[in-house]
C-alpha cells in the first residue's frame, strides 16, 4: 500500500467559531482529516455543548458529548464581547484557510466579524455559515432548536405510525445534516481555491439542506399535488418493510424485501407455512395491498427468536435483515466493534472515553485522534504566543481583563 | 469542480446523491446504467398522473441531474474492457456493489488499482467493505437499525421507526462526496488514489448516534425513544394545535417563560406560577409531562399553526411548526431565497426540484442539465470520448454490451 502519514488536510488551519452543534460537528471532520482546527470559545457564554444533559458533574470539561462530537480541535479562550479580543482573532484569521460558524446571522457582523470584514484581511479566506435559516429572508432571525428545523422542513410530519399523529425524528437530524453538508461544501471551495486563488462566502441554511434530502417528498408534491403523512415503516416499493419484534425487552429485528427472490427467502427461512400461499400474499402488488395483515404475520413467526439468530436465519436464505441496536448494544456489536466504529481515548480528568470514529473509512488516512477533546483554553499558550507572537506580559493582562477568558 | 471526472456505477439513492453533489457543483458525472430497465430509481417515481414511466420518476429525475447518462451491462466481457477505459481516464468511481461480488468480477479495489493507481474509489454499502457483515444484505431500513437511530424514535413498547424516505441513503452518499474530496487533496500530495469506504450503518453509528457510547461508557445512560417527546427538559415535544403540531423546545427557562406569557396574555398563566411541582422543568419531563400536555391543549388547540408561529417569532420563543411539504414548497422565506428551481425536462415536462443544500459566493451551483434519459449519451460518450465509430455502437448494441 502507498500508506502515507502525510492527513489530507494537512497544512490546513481552520478557524471553528461554532457552538452546539452544527459548527463543532464540522470542525471535527475537518480535524479528523488533518486540518489544524483551532475552536474559539469563552467561559463568559460556555458552548451548551461543554454542558449538555447528559454531562452528570456539571463540568465543561467532562461532556461525554463534547468529548466524542469535539476531538482533533484545540482551544483557545476569547471573549468575543471583549472588544480587545477582535483583532486577536482577526491576527488568527489572517493566518488561516477556513472559518466556520453557526451564530445568528447578526451575531459576527456586530463583532466586526463578518465576511466582509474578514475578507479585508484575508482574501483567501473560505467562510462557512450555517445558520437555522440563511443569512437572508424573512425568517432569517428566527430562532430553532435542530429537532424544530426537521418540523419545519417537512421530514418531521412524515413520523410517527402510519395514519397516526406525529412523533417526528426526536432528534438534531439538521444540525448532522448540515455539519455534513457543510464539510462537503468548505473541502468543494477549498479545491475552488487551489485552482482559481479565491476565498468565498458560504450560506448554508440548515433548513435548506435538510430538505434537499427529502426530494422524494417534495417531488410527490410538485409533481402530483400529493402531500405525504405520517408513513410508518413503510415504503412504496418494498414489502414486507418493518421492524419486528424478537424475543427479550424491546428487541426488534429490521426486514426489507425488495425482490421475489427475498420473498422466496423469507418464505423459505419461515418454513414455508399455509399462509404464505394465500391469494393474499402471491406478488407484490398483493403483498402491498395486505400489509398490516402480513406484518402480523410475520411478527408471530419472528417473537421467539433471538435478533442475532434470527438475522443469521434471514441472511442465509439471502434476507436482508439486522438487528434494531440500541446504545448498548451497539457498543458490543461484533461488526461496529471489528470496524472500530468507536473508538478509544484518554481523557485526564475521566479517564479512558469511547469516542465515535469518523463517518468514513479512508483506506490510505486512517482517521487518527491526534488530540483529545480539548479542556476549556488549553491551547491558549499555543495560539497566543506561538502562533500569534503575543509575549507573555500581554496575555496575563489579557487573561486578568477577561478578554481571555 | 470543473475538470474533476467522476464515474457513477452506482444506482437508487446513495451513490447518485454522492453523484449529484459533485455534479451540481460542476463536477464531470457519467453515469452508467444496466441496458433495458436502468437505475432502479426509475422504477420507484412518483411519476406525474401516477402513470409509471421510467423517463418520469421524480425520485431518478432529482437525483440525476447535470450527469451524462450511457448504458452498459459490465457483465459482459466487451462491456467490463469499456469500463475499464472509462476508469483508465476517470478521477472518481462511485460504486454501490456487494464486495464479494466486485471481487469476483475482477473490479475490486485491488484490480482496480492496479488499471489505474490515482483513481480514487468511493464504495457505498450498508455495512461496508470490512468486518463480519459485509456480505450481509441490506437496505436503508436495516442501516439505521444497525447504525441505532431506529431506536430513537416512536413510542416505547412499540416498533421502532425508521427515518422516513430512505434518509440513510442521503447521509451516505454525502459522507461518500465529502471523504472523496478529501481523497483528492490526499492524491493532490502524493499522486495516489485511494478507497472511500462508506458503510451507511457506520455513518449512522457514529454521526447521528455516537455520542452516546461516550455517555453509556462514562454514566450508563442509554437513549431510547419516548414517543412525541424528549425527556431531560420540559418542553421538548411535538403538540397538536387546531390545525396540525407544533415542534415545542425550549432549552433556556427564559424562553419557556417567555411561551407562558405569551400564553397567558402578557403573564405567566397563575395555574403555571402557583404550582411548585412544575416549577423544575427536569422533574416537569419526567414526572408531570402528560398532565403538562393536557394543560397546554386548550390553548393550543384553539390557535392554528400560522398564529402560533407569529406570535412565536414576535415574542423570540423558538418554536416551529411542523409543516407539511405543501407548506415547504410555498413558503416565502424559501421563495425569497429562491430555494427551489424549476427544472424542464425533455421527456417528464417542467417541475420544481429541491435547489442547492448551500449559496456559495464564488463556486456556481447550477443544474445545467436535466437527468438523462435512458443512454442518452451514449453516442457522446462512446464515440467521442472513447473514439468507437457509429458502426462500433450499433454492434455494441447487438452484441448486448451497451
Amino acid at each position: 500500500m502507498t500508506g502515507s502519514d502525510r492527513l489530507p488536510l494537512e497544512g490546513c488551519r481552520v478557524i471553528n467559531f461554532g457552538w452546539v452543534f452544527a459548527g463543532p460537528y464540522l470542525a471535527t471532520m475537518l480535524g479528523d482529516l488533518g486540518a489544524e482546527v483551532i475552536k474559539v470559545e469563552t467561559r463568559s457564554r460556555i458552548d451548551s455543548m461543554r454542558l449538555s444533559p447528559d454531562n452528570l458533574d456539571r463540568d465543561p470539561d467532562r461532556d461525554p458529548w463534547f468529548h466524542s462530537g469535539v476531538r482533533n480541535q484545540l482551544s483557545v479562550t476569547l471573549d468575543m464581547d471583549q472588544p480587545k479580543s477582535i483583532p486577536i482573532i482577526k491576527n488568527l484569521v489572517k493566518i488561516s484557510d477556513i472559518v466556520v460558524e453557526n451564530f445568528s446571522p447578526k451575531v459576527l457582523k456586530q463583532h466586526d466579524l463578518g465576511y466582509e470584514s474578514l475578507k479585508e484581511i484575508n482574501p483567501g479566506i473560505i467562510m462557512i455559515s450555517l445558520p437555522a435559516t440563511g443569512h437572508y429572508g424573512p425568517l432569517r432571525d428566527a430562532q430553532t432548536y435542530g429537532p424544530s428545523l426537521t418540523g419545519l422542513a417537512g421530514i418531521d410530519g412524515l413520523v410517527g405510525y402510519r395514519g397516526e399523529r406525529v412523533l417526528g425524528l426526536q432528534q438534531a437530524y439538521a444540525d448532522v445534516n448540515s455539519a455534513l453538508h457543510g464539510a462537503f461544501y468548505a473541502l468543494a471551495a477549498l479545491h475552488y481555491r487551489k485552482r482559481t486563488g479565491k476565498g468565498q462566502f458560504i450560506d448554508m441554511a440548515q433548513l435548506e439542506a435538510v430538505i434537499s434530502i427529502a426530494g422524494e417528498g417534495i417531488m410527490e408534491y410538485t409533481m402530483n399535488g400529493n402531500i405525504l403523512g405520517t408513513l410508518g415503516n413503510r415504503y412504496p416499493t418494498m414489502c414486507p418493510h418493518n421492524n419486528y419484534r424478537c424475543s427479550g425487552e424491546d428487541k426488534w429485528i429490521s426486514i426489507g424485501v425488495k425482490t421475489e427472490e427475498e420473498w422466496q427467502g423469507l418464505c423459505q427461512a419461515m418454513g414455508n407455512p399455509s399462509w404464505t400461499q394465500d391469494a393474499g400474499f402471491a406478488d407484490k402488488y398483493s403483498r402491498l395491498k395486505n400489509q398490516e395483515e402480513l406484518d402480523r404475520l410475520i411478527n408471530e413467526w419472528t417473537s421467539g427468536f433471538d435478533y442475532y439468530e434470527l438475522t443469521s436465519l434471514l441472511q442465509e436464505h439471502g434476507v436482508a435483515a439486522v438487528p434494531c441496536l440500541d446504545t448498548e448494544a451497539r457498543f458490543f456489536d461484533p461488526h461496529l466493534q471489528k470496524r472500530q466504529t468507536y473508538l478509544e481515548v484518554e481523557h485526564p480528568l475521566t479517564g479512558v472515553d469511547f469516542i465515535a470514529n469518523t463517518a468514513w473509512r479512508l483506506s490510505d488516512n486512517p482517521t487518527r485522534i491526534r488530540h483529545r477533546s480539548p479542556l476549556l483554553g488549553e491551547h491558549n499558550s499555543y495560539v497566543l504566543k506561538d502562533l500569534l507572537g503575543m509575549s507573555d506580559e500581554d496575555i496575563a493582562q489579557l487573561t486578568e481583563e477577561k478578554v481571555v477568558y | 469542480m470543473t475538470g474533476l471526472k467522476v464515474v457513477e456505477w452506482a444506482e437508487f439513492i446513495a451513490g447518485p446523491y454522492c453523484g449529484k453533489l459533485l455534479a451540481d457543483l460542476g463536477a464531470e458525472v457519467i453515469k452508467i446504467e444496466k441496458p433495458g430497465c436502468g437505475d432502479e430509481a426509475r422504477q420507484r417515481g412518483p411519476f406525474p398522473g401516477n402513470i409509471p414511466d421510467p423517463e418520469k420518476s421524480g425520485l431518478f429525475l432529482y437525483l440525476n441531474t447535470n450527469k451524462q447518462g450511457i448504458t452498459l451491462n459490465v457483465e459482459t466481457a466487451t462491456g467490463k474492457g469499456i469500463l475499464e477505459e472509462l476508469l483508465r481516464s476517470a478521477d472518481i468511481l462511485i460504486e454501490d456493489h456487494p464486495p464479494a461480488w466486485n471481487e469476483e468480477m475482477g473490479l475490486s479495489y485491488e484490480d482496480l488499482r492496479q488499471l489505474n493507481p490515482s483513481l480514487i474509489v468511493v464504495s457505498i454499502t450498508a455495512f461496508g467493505q470490512t468486518g463480519p457483515y459485509r456480505d450481509y444484505r441490506g437496505y436503508a431500513i436495516n442501516s439505521s437499525a444497525l447504525g441505532g437511530q431506529s431506536v430513537c424514535a416512536g413510542e416505547p413498547g412499540r416498533e421502532p421507526l425508521t427515518p422516513p424516505l430512505c434518509l440513510g441513503h442521503y447521509q451516505s452518499g454525502a459522507a461518500g462526496a465529502t471523504a472523496a474530496m478529501a481523497a483528492i487533496f490526499a492524491r493532490d500530495s502524493n499522486g495516489h488514489g485511494q478507497q472511500v469506504d462508506i458503510s451507511e450503518a457506520q455513518v449512522w453509528a457514529t454521526l447521528h448516534t455516537g455520542n452516546q457510547e461516550s455517555s453509556f461508557i462514562m454514566h450508563g445512560m442509554k437513549r431510547m425513544r419516548w414517543g412525541h417527546r424528549t425527556p431531560g427538559v420540559y418542553p421538548y415535544t411535538i403538540l397538536p394545535c387546531k390545525d396540525g403540531f407544533m415542534s415545542m423546545i425550549a432549552i433556556q427557562g427564559y424562553q419557556w417563560k417567555r411561551f407562558l406569557e405569551l400564553m397567558g396574555g402578557g403573564e405567566v398563566p397563575e395555574w403555571y406560577s402557583s404550582e411548585p411541582r412544575y416549577q423544575d422543568r427536569r422533574e416537569l419531563s419526567l414526572k408531570y409531562a402528560d398532565e403538562m400536555d393536557e394543560k397546554l391543549a386548550p390553548w393550543l388547540s384553539s390557535h392554528t399553526k400560522t398564529e402560533i408561529y407569529r406570535e412565536c417569532l414576535d415574542k423570540r420563543v423558538p418554536f416551529a411548526p411542523v409543516r407539511n411539504i405543501e407548506e415547504v414548497v410555498n413558503d416565502d422565506h424559501l421563495k425569497v431565497r429562491e430555494y427551489f428551481v424549476q427544472v424542464e425536462h425533455p421527456v417528464a415536462g417542467e417541475f420544481t426540484y429541491p435547489g442547492a443544500p448551500g449559496k456559495c459566493s464564488e463556486t456556481p451551483w447550477a443544474i445545467c442539465s436535466p437527468a438523462p434519459t435512458l443512454g442518452q449519451h451514449n453516442e457522446e460518450v462512446y464515440c467521442q470520448r472513447l473514439g468507437y465509430t457509429r458502426q462500433d455502437l450499433a454492434d455494441l448494441r447487438m452484441g448486448g454490451a451497451i
